[in-house]
C-alpha cells in the first residue's frame, strides 16, 4: 500500500472521474433495467408509479425456464465436482507436460466458441434416441463449458498447498489412500471447491452460447427465455425477467468476491 | 482399485526406510495406475462429448460436394469472407477499447485507495457473469429506442441518438462484457508490480508518462496481451448479444446460426464453427506462447 494518496494531483482526479464514468457505464442500464422491471408504465416513466405486475407475470410465464435453470446447474455442480475434483488432484501430483496438455485440452471448450461446441453435439448425438429433447442435452453442455473452471480453481489451492508432505504424514500414520483423500485433500482445498462451485453455478445459470442450439421449446433455461422475452414482449416483462435473474447470479457473484479477498494476502 | 491402492501402499515412501536419499522422494500414494484411474471419467466424458462430436463437426464441414475444398470454398464466398472480415475487425477494436479503458481504471484502482474502493472495485467487476442476451439488453437500456442516451441527446440537441441495434451496439455490449474481466487481470498483475522500480525511475527524473510507458506498461504487458486474448476471442465467438440486439448484423457466429437454422445449410455451419473455433483458440494459444507461461484465461 506504498500509495501516494497524500499528492492527490489533478490527475488523481481525472483518473477518478475516468474509473468513475466508467462504473457507470456498467451499473447505470443495470438499475435502468431493474426500475422498469417495476414500473408500471416504462414509457410514462417512474410517475406511472411501481409495481410487482411484471415480476408476478413473468414467474407465470416463466417460472419453468427458471425451475429448469436451477436444476441443470445443480446437476452440473454435482457432475463437475465429481469429475473435477479427482482430475484436479491427478493433475496436481503429477504436474509436467502431460498434465500442462490436459488442462490445455480441458480448457478447448471454454476457448472454442459455445456455437460450434452445440452444432458438434448436435450432428454427433442429436439423433440419438431422446436425447435432443432431454434437458439432459444441456446439462452435457453445461458441464463441459465448465469442467475446467472447476479442475483450476481446486488445482489452483492444490497447487498452493503442499499435498505431498501432508498425505505423507497420514499415509505413515497408516491411513489408506480413501481416507487421505477425505479428511486431508478434500479439507485443505474446501476454498478451491468452493469458488470452483460458485463459478460453475454462476456460468451454468447465465450460459447461453451453447444453450440457445441446444434447447428445444420443452426445454428452456433462464437465459433462453430471456432471450425470447427480449425479443417479443413488452420492456417491462423484460426487465422484470431480467430482475429475477441478477436475484438469482448476485448472491453468487457476491461470495466470489468475498472469497477472493480473503485469498489475497495483502487485502 | 483395491488393487492400486495395496501397490501404492508397498511402495509408499513413509513406510520404506530409505527415504531421503538425493533422488525425487515418491509421494504418499503416488501410484500412476490411481491417478489414472482418478482422471478416467473426466477423460471418458471429455473424448465423447468434446473430441469426437468435434472431430465429426470437421468431417461434416468437408461432407460436401466439394470435400475438403468445402473449406475454402466458404471462405472464398463474398458472404462468409464479408462477415469475417467484419468479426474480426470489431474483436479487434473491442480488444483496444476495452484494455484503454480497463488499463487506466486498473491501475487508478491498485494506486489509490479511499473511500468507497472496495465498492467501486465490487460494482466494477460484478457484470462479470452476465449472459451475452443480458447484455445485449443492457446495450438497449443504455442505445435502444428508450434508452438512456437517445433521452440525453435529445434533451440536448432534439435528435434521438440510437445505435444499439447496429455494429456500434454491438460494440459497446462487447466493452462492457470485457470490462469487468480485463480489469481484475490489470488489478492482480499491477498489485505484484515492484514499486522500488516506479521510484527508481522517478527519482532519475522521469516524467509520469515516461515511468508509465517504460516501467509499467512493459511490466503489465504479459497481463494484458493474455486478457487481450481472451477479449479477442470471446468478442469472435460471442453470440447472445448479436442475437438480442439484431439478428441482421453481419457477424460470424450470426452468419453460423442462419445457415445452420434459416438456410439448414449444415456442412457450410460445420466449416464455419470450425474456422471460427480455430481462429479463437489459435488467439488464445499464442498469447499464451507470448506471455510466457503464466498466462490464464481470466475465469
Amino acid at each position: 500500500m506504498t500509495t501516494l494518496s497524500n499528492r492527490r494531483g489533478w490527475g488523481f482526479w481525472l483518473q477518478l472521474g475516468f474509473t468513475l464514468l466508467v462504473c457507470a457505464l456498467m451499473t447505470v442500464p443495470v438499475v435502468m433495467s431493474m426500475l422498469a422491471g417495476l414500473t408500471a408504465n416504462y414509457f410514462v416513466g417512474l410517475k406511472s408509479g411501481l409495481t410487482l405486475r411484471w415480476v408476478e407475470e413473468v414467474w407465470r410465464v416463466y417460472a419453468g425456464t427458471i425451475l429448469l435453470s436451477l436444476q441443470v446447474a445443480v446437476a452440473c455442480l454435482a457432475c463437475t465436482l465429481a469429475l473435477g475434483v479427482p482430475t484436479a488432484y491427478a493433475l496436481a501430483r503429477r504436474p509436467g507436460r502431460f498434465a500442462r496438455l490436459a488442462e490445455e485440452l480441458l480448457m478447448m471448450p471454454v476457448a472454442i466458441p459455445g456455437l460450434a461446441t452445440a452444432l458438434a453435439l448436435i450432428v454427433t448425438y442429436g439423433g440419438i434416441g431422446d436425447l435432443r429433447s432431454s434437458w439432459l442435452f444441456i446439462l452435457i453442455g453445461h458441464v463441459l463449458f465448465t469442467l475446467p473452471f472447476m479442475v483450476r480453481a481446486v488445482l489452483a489451492v492444490m497447487a498452493s498447498t503442499d499435498l505431498k508432505t501432508l498425505e505423507e504424514g497420514a499415509a505413515s500414520l497408516g491411513a489408506g489412500f480413501l481416507r487421505r483423500f477425505l479428511t486431508i485433500v478434500l479439507p485443505n482445498c474446501r476454498s478451491g471447491i468452493l469458488a470452483g462451485s460458485l463459478m460453475v453455478l454462476t456460468l451454468s445459470v447465465g450460459e447461453f452460447n451453447l444453450t440457445w442450439l441446444l434447447h428445444t421449446p420443452l426445454t428452456k433455461t433462464l437465459p433462453v427465455g430471456l432471450a425470447d422475452a427480449y425479443a417479443s414482449l413488452r420492456i417491462e416483462i423484460g426487465s422484470a425477467y431480467t430482475l429475477l435473474f441478477f436475484l438469482m447470479i448476485v448472491p453468487g457473484l457476491i461470495l466470489l468476491q468475498a472469497l477472493a479477498r480473503r485469498g489475497r494476502p495483502d487485502a | 482399485m483395491s488393487a492400486c491402492t495395496g501397490i501404492a501402499a508397498t511402495r509408499s515412501p513413509a513406510r520404506s526406510p530409505v527415504r531421503s536419499r538425493g533422488r525425487p522422494s515418491s509421494p504418499a500414494g503416488h501410484a500412476p495406475l490411481r491417478l489414472a484411474a482418478l482422471l478416467a471419467p473426466a477423460a471418458a466424458v471429455f473424448a465423447a462429448f468434446f473430441l469426437l462430436p468435434l472431430v465429426r463437426l470437421i468431417a461434416i464441414g468437408a461432407g460436401g460436394a466439394e470435400g475438403w475444398g468445402a473449406y475454402l470454398a466458404t471462405l472464398t464466398d463474398p458472404g462468409h469472407l464479408d462477415s469475417l472480415v467484419s468479426t474480426l475487425a470489431l474483436s479487434a477494436g473491442v480488444t483496444v477499447a476495452t484494455l484503454a479503458i480497463a488499463t487506466v481504471a486498473g491501475l487508478f484502482l491498485v494506486r489509490h485507495r479511499f473511500p468507497g474502493h472496495a465498492l467501486l472495485v465490487a460494482l466494477l467487476t460484478f457484470p462479470l457473469a452476465f449472459p451475452g442476451a443480458v447484455i445485449g439488453f443492457m446495450v438497449i437500456m443504455l442505445a435502444g429506442r428508450q434508452g438512456l442516451i437517445g433521452t440525453v441527446t435529445q434533451a440536448l440537441t432534439g435528435g434521438r441518438l440510437v445505435f444499439a441495434y447496429s455494429m456500434a451496439g454491438l460494440f459497446l455490449g462487447y466493452v462492457y462484457f470485457s470490462i469487468p474481466r480485463v480489469i481484475l487481470t490489470v488489478m492482480a498483475a499491477a498489485e505484484k508490480l515492484d514499486p522500488r522500480l516506479e521510484e527508481a525511475a522517478r527519482s532519475l527524473g522521469a516524467p509520469p508518462w515516461r515511468v508509465a510507458a517504460d516501467v509499467i506498461l512493459p511490466a503489465l504487458k504479459p497481463a494484458l496481451i493474455s486478457a487481450g486474448a481472451l477479449c479477442f476471442a470471446t468478442a469472435m465467438g460471442a453470440f447472445g448479444t448479436a442475437f438480442t440486439l439484431a439478428t441482421r448484423i453481419n457477424v460470424l457466429p450470426m452468419t453460423i446460426y442462419t445457415e445452420f437454422t434459416l438456410q439448414a445449410n449444415i456442412a457450410a455451419a460445420a466449416a464455419l464453427s470450425v474456422l471460427l473455433g480455430l481462429i479463437t483458440w489459435a488467439a488464445l494459444a499464442l498469447a499464451r506462447s507470448a506471455a510466457g507461461g503464466s498466462v490464464a484465461a481470466a475465469g
